[in-house]
Parts: structure tokens; C-alpha cells; sequence
């Protein structure tokens, strides 16, 4: 286990405000979920299930295909497609268009692909200024903070930490009252969707037959930031894509239930292109930036492919008894819980915190309550695997290490070096020991019968 | 080779594909129940009343009208240039204003005005949404800037659902460049997990359904 990973569980554990925090909200999720899943909420349930499922598996292991579609549509509707492999692609994207139209200010609805990469970090140096528009997004910009949750990122704050953070980055009276605190981010907020040049959003699909994005929120920020400003450009990770429009007739009906509860999220908006002639408002240009990122990688992995099936509801976060104990700071990267401990080491190596796929009960939660019926515990089973392969490895490695010091040592020494090969020489077959492993990939050339330095030797003597 | 290129060559190799079409996705799955006018009206009520939204179902245009120029009393409002609202007489009522085609005008009134009034092309009974493709009679500004929403819908476009949506508009995208359902007012739990409405769209959302 990392010195990190530890002492951000250890930090976590220690603060009961915090576990109070977080044993709550996940709570509240988990019951509103239940209330609307339920047998008599909704009789289909399962059998939406098996169908999210099926179409993930099937979009996924044609990917290709479903890409190329989905970009021919977009250009047919008149938008532009730009594929990225890395976290700089994609800033390089922005900041190309930015420069084209002149743009400053950009806002930002929330998404979890751009905070795979950093996004608002790698504009701001460039001068341009980027907003997070969501509520909790937009207090965690001013906190320099990254999401708590995937889907509530700001879980771990109070509304006496938002009211000093208003205090101290907008100068507002300090205020604990929370209707409050959201009317004035409203006010800081509407400023800047009017006077934006661009707006960023997600995306939680891409729809292959009619090269739209679908965008689920309830706060308008993402109607906003993909109305108002003249260009709109959506951010998202390849694995986005589903085959048909139709098909939001089954993941819409799984999304909001898994992930807040909610049968339909407050706003969901299908957009697919710039605005059409004599529309009044609306973008006039339409990005859609694909990204890689690790996930061309991933998807060579058939074992472990299913990973990418994920629709980040978060159900899994709120069931699993280690993320409401150790929360989500305490996990290496952006994505957290038994969805972060199955991707994270599957993007970023397993180096990147050996310990994390252990991190879990195997108790099964999450995979009962995945939307798409991801096999979470035995990715992570695999990937426990995975570790101990590479840990043996490495203390062969060891051994490695010390058979090519010892040669090191040798080459350097020359009186030593002939002395230690004339016994070589003697020896009939060669005590390779453990480094047999090493050599059986490997030629071992014969050692001649008299070197080239008693050779030499002779010549001279002669 | 460009990002494009590499990418889908990573793609192919790692599923082993040599970018042949795909078998046939399974079958998109729609269910269309069979629900009745009434009991339709009636769960487009119930839900949107549940949002803490308001639903009345009115019999005519003008009970709509009066209706309307009760809750807007005056005050500044800006309609769409949606054809029922004209017909329903909504559109001339006293500080309405409407029939607006200029972006930077039509931008200035939504932000300023203190109701937005649109119709709506369809609504979802089953979960009490409003369904508005961005059209010219359809700005999206309208639904989404003022504080007060209020979206008149004659009753034969409420549908039983998102099924009996995507079995009219297979393909949304060829209609229009924006789909957006609207369930219930904005709202954020963002901060210690209390609801709060209004937090970027429209706080209040009132929905008129109109005929018989
Ligand atoms: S793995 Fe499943 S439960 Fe977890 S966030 Fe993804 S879709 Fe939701």
C-alpha cells in the first residue's frame, strides 16, 4: 500500500464529521434508488437490466463501427468530430477553437472525462478562464478541490465550508443558509453563461445513428452551457457510444433511478448539431471531442473489457461498505469506489496503488446494483491477480538486478574478469541456478577455449 | 497516421476486427403500454404536482388564456412564437411579448423577464416531462432563463412515455438540433444533500394541459 492511499484512509477514519457525511448521503442515495426500482416502481427493472447489458456488450465489441457511424452523422448534421488520444489532445482542441473565435471565458458543465484530464488546469494556463457551472463542481473549482463522487462531487463539504469559500473567493457576507449560498452562485453563475463564448459539457452517450450527445442533469447548467454560448463543444471518452436513439428508451429509464433516484433527471437534452436555419438561439458551431485515453488499451483486455460498459451512475460508490468508510479522496484518481478500483489500475497501471483492487469486501453490492451488471468482483479478483503476478516478478527482477551488478563489477575489473572466466572455461556445464529463467529466452554463447586476451598474450610473447 | 486513424487501428486490433459490420444489435426494446386519454392526463397531473410543480387541465383555449393572465398578472413575460399560443390568444395578453427572431433581443427579454411561456411538442404522462424540440417556434432560451416556466400543451401530445416517444421520433436528430425533456423544476442537492429549486433554470414549472 502506498504512504498515500494509507494516510488518506487513516485521515478519513479519524474524522467523524466526514464519516457522518458520507454513511448520510450515500444513505439517502441508496433508499431513493430502492424506492423506484422496486418491484412495484418498476416490474421491468431486471429485464432493463439484461437489455443496458446486452447493447453495452454488443456496442462495445463493435466499437469501431459505432464510431465511424456516429461521426458520419455528426458531420451529416453539420458538426465536427476530433479525436484525441491524450489529456494535451484534448486541451490542444479547446484551445484551437478557442483561438479561432477569439474566445476568453468558457463555462463548463459537469463532466467526468474532463476532469480525467485536467481540463480547466491546462486552459487557465493559456489565459483562457473556464467555469464550472454545476453547483458542487463550481465550489470545488473554488476550493481547488476534485469530485468527492461521480455523481455528488461535493459530499464531503458543509454548508459552513461553502460559506467561508464564498467569503473568502467572491466576497459575499458570510451566510450559512444554503438557499442562500445557491442564489448567489446563481447570480456569479448567470453572469458568466451570458457573456461565455463557449460552452464545455459531457457527455452520457453518443448516439451512433444520429451523431448526437445526451446530456442527464437536474441544476439547467448543462442546458445553459450548451445553449447560450455560440459554440458548444462536448467532451467525451470513446466508450460514450450507443447504437440508437431508441435505445435511451432503456438506459434513461436505468440512469437517474440508479443514480439519484429519480425516474427522469430534471433535464435531459439529446443534441445533435448546431442550430437549424431560423432557429432563434442555440450553437452555431458543435464539437464533439473522442477521446482515448487509455481506453484503446483496456479494450484489448477481453477479460476485463466490461469495464468499459460503465454509465457512472454511482450506484457502486453508495453501496460498497469501503467507499462509505474511506470516501473519495482517499482513492488515487478521479474515479472512485469499486468503479474507480476496477479502471484506475487499468488506465494508469497497477503500480499506480498496488493496494487498491484489495480494497473491497467482494461482498458483491456493486455488482447487484450496477445499471449494466458490470462483474465488479471479478474484475477485481483478476486484478488481484494481476498484482501478485507482477510482485513475483519483481522479486525474480531482484535477482536480476543482482546478477548484471555482479557483472558490472567484473567488467570493470579486468584481472578478476579473466581469472573468474579461465574457471568458466574449466566447468562442463554452466550452475545457472535461478537465472536459468533468465537465460532460457536467451542464447548463452560458448565460451571459446582460449580468450582473446591470452591470445593477444601469446602474439606478444612470441 | 493521425489520432483518428491510430485510434480506430487500436480499436480493430484490440477486438480482433477488421472493421467488417457488426452483427445485428439486439432489438431496441420498446414497450408501448396502451394507456387512455384520461389516465394519461391524469398521471401528467399527479407527476408533475409530485415535482413540486403545478398541472391544470383546462378544457379551452381561452380557459388557458384567462388562466395564464392569472398567474402572470402583468408582469413581464416572453412566449414563444409557438402556434397554439397565438391561436390560444396567450400571446397578446398584457406584458407578453412574443413573435421575437432576433438572438441578441430574444437573449435580453429571457433574461430579464420574469415568466418564459412555450408549449411543449410532446409530454411523458409516466414521468410528468415536458418533451421541446428546439425549432423556430421553439427558442431554448424560453424554458430555461426566467425564473417561472409555464408550458401550454394541447392534451392530444401527452404520450404514454419515452417508448411512445422514440416510436414517433426514431430519429430526434432528423427533426431538430436539440431534444430536451423537462421533468419538474431545477433543483441541486449539491450542498449537504438539501434539495434547493431554481438553481440555474426556472424554480417554478407550471404545466397547462388544454382540451378535451
Ligand atoms: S460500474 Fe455500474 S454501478 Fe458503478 S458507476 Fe458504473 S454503471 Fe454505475
Amino acid at each position: 500500500m502506498s504512504a498515500r492511499f494509507d494516510q488518506k484512509i487513516s485521515e478519513t477514519l479519524a474524522d467523524p464529521r466526514l464519516q457522518l457525511a458520507i454513511y448520510t448521503a450515500t444513505g439517502r442515495l441508496m433508499s431513493h434508488r430502492k424506492a423506484v426500482v422496486s418491484e412495484d416502481a418498476l416490474p421491468e427493472y431486471q429485464e432493463l437490466r439484461t437489455q443496458a447489458s446486452a447493447i453495452k456488450r454488443h456496442t462495445i465489441e463493435n466499437l469501431d463501427w459505432y464510431l465511424e457511424e456516429f461521426e458520419r452523422n455528426v458531420i451529416a448534421h453539420g458538426g465536427h468530430v476530433h479525436w484525441c488520444r491524450t489529456a494535451t489532445d484534448v486541451a490542444d482542441v479547446v484551445l484551437g477553437i478557442a483561438k479561432q473565435r477569439g474566445a476568453r471565458l468558457i463555462v463548463k458543465s459537469k463532466s467526468m472525462t474532463t476532469e480525467e484530464v485536467d481540463l480547466n488546469e491546462r486552459l487557465s494556463h493559456h489565459g483562457l478562464e473556464s467555469v464550472e457551472t454545476d453547483l458542487g463542481e463550481y465550489i470545488l473549482q473554488l476550493m481547488h478541490q476534485t469530485p468527492y463522487h461521480i455523481v455528488a462531487p461535493a459530499l464531503h463539504l458543509t454548508r459552513q465550508d461553502v460559506a467561508k469559500v464564498f467569503e473568502d473567493s467572491l466576497g459575499v457576507p458570510h451566510d450559512i443558509v444554503i438557499e442562500n449560498q445557491t442564489l448567489t452562485a446563481r447570480g456569479v453563475l448567470r453572469e458568466k453563461f451570458l457573456n461565455a463564448d463557449i460552452g464545455i459539457s459531457g457527455a452520457n452517450f453518443l448516439i451512433a445513428d444520429s451523431g448526437a450527445v445526451t446530456i442527464v442533469e437536474n441544476e439547467g447548467n448543462a442546458r445553459l452551457s450548451t445553449s447560450a454560448p455560440q459554440v458548444h463543444i462536448a467532451i467525451a471518452g470513446i466508450e460514450k457510444l450507443i447504437p440508437r436513439a431508441q435505445d435511451l428508451a432503456t438506459f434513461l429509464k436505468l440512469l437517474a433511478r440508479s443514480a439519484t433516484g429519480q425516474p427522469l433527471s430534471v433535464y435531459t437534452s439529446f443534441l445533435s448539431g448546431p442550430r437549424k436555419p431560423g432557429e432563434v438561439d442555440g450553437p452555431t458551431e458543435f464539437h464533439v471531442v473522442l477521446l482515448d485515453g487509455g481506453r484503446t488499451k483496456l479494450l484489448a483486455d477481453a477479460e476485463k473489457r466490461e469495464s468499459l460498459h460503465c454509465i457512472r451512475c454511482g450506484a457502486c460508490l453508495n453501496h460498497c461498505p469501503v467507499y462509505r468508510k474511506i470516501g473519495g479522496h482517499s482513492f488515487p484518481w478521479v474515479y472512485s469506489g469499486p468503479i474507480g478500483a476496477i479502471i484506475t489500475p487499468q488506465f494508469h497501471g497497477l503500480d499506480s496503488e498496488p493496494a487498491l483492487p484489495f480494497a473491497s469486501t467482494l461482498c458483491g453490492a456493486c455488482a447487484e446494483v450496477c445499471p449494466v451488471k458490470i462483474d465488479i468482483p471479478k474484475i477485481l479478483l483478476e486484478l488481484r491477480a494481476e498484482v501478485r503476478d507482477v510482485e513475483k516478478q519483481n522479486a525474480d527482477g531482484q535477482l536480476e538486478r543482482a546478477a548484471f551488478r555482479a557483472f558490472a563489477y567484473l567488467a570493470v575489473r579486468p584481472k578478476l574478469w579473466s581469472r573468474v572466466l579461465a574457471f568458466g572455461r574449466r566447468l562442463p556445464v554452466w550452475p545457472l541456478g535461478p537465472a536459468g529463467a533468465w537465460f532460457s529466452e536467451r542464447e548463452l554463447p560458448v565460451p571459446a577455449a582460449r580468450s582473446f586476451r591470452e591470445l593477444w598474450k601469446e602474439r606478444q610473447g612470441r | 497516421m493521425n489520432h483518428r486513424e491510430a485510434i480506430l487501428a487500436d480499436v480493430r486490433r484490440g477486438l480482433g476486427r477488421n472493421g467488417e459490420p457488426p452483427p445485428s444489435p439486439p432489438a431496441a426494446r420498446i414497450v408501448r403500454p396502451q394507456v387512455p386519454r384520461a389516465a394519461r392526463v391524469e398521471s401528467m397531473l399527479q407527476k408533475v404536482i409530485a415535482l413540486a410543480g403545478t398541472a391544470v387541465h383546462l378544457r379551452t383555449g381561452e380557459e388557458a388564456r384567462r388562466f395564464v393572465a392569472a398567474l402572470t398578472g402583468g408582469q413581464s413575460a416572453i412566449a414563444s412564437n409557438a402556434l397554439v399560443l397565438r391561436e390560444y390568444g396567450i400571446t397578446t395578453l398584457p406584458g407578453v411579448r412574443s413573435g421575437v427572431t432576433e438572438e441578441a433581443e430574444l437573449r435580453g427579454l429571457c433574461a430579464t423577464a420574469s415568466f418564459g411561456i412555450s408549449s411543449a411538442d410532446y409530454a411523458l404522462s409516466d414521468t410528468g416531462s415536458l418533451v421541446m424540440l428546439a425549432s423556430p417556434a421553439e427558442a431554448r432560451l424560453i424554458s430555461l432563463l426566467p425564473p417561472v416556466h409555464i408550458a401550454v400543451v394541447p392534451v392530444d401530445r401527452l404520450l404514454s412515455g419515452l417508448d411512445e416517444l422514440f416510436t414517433l421520433l426514431p430519429l430526434p436528430a432528423e427533426q431538430t438540433s436539440s431534444m430536451v425533456f423537462i421533468t419538474g423544476p431545477s433543483r441541486t442537492a449539491d450542498i449537504e444533500q438539501i434539495l434547493v429549486r431554481g438553481v440555474h433554470g426556472p424554480g417554478e414549472v407550471h404545466v397547462v394541459i388544454v382540451g378535451e
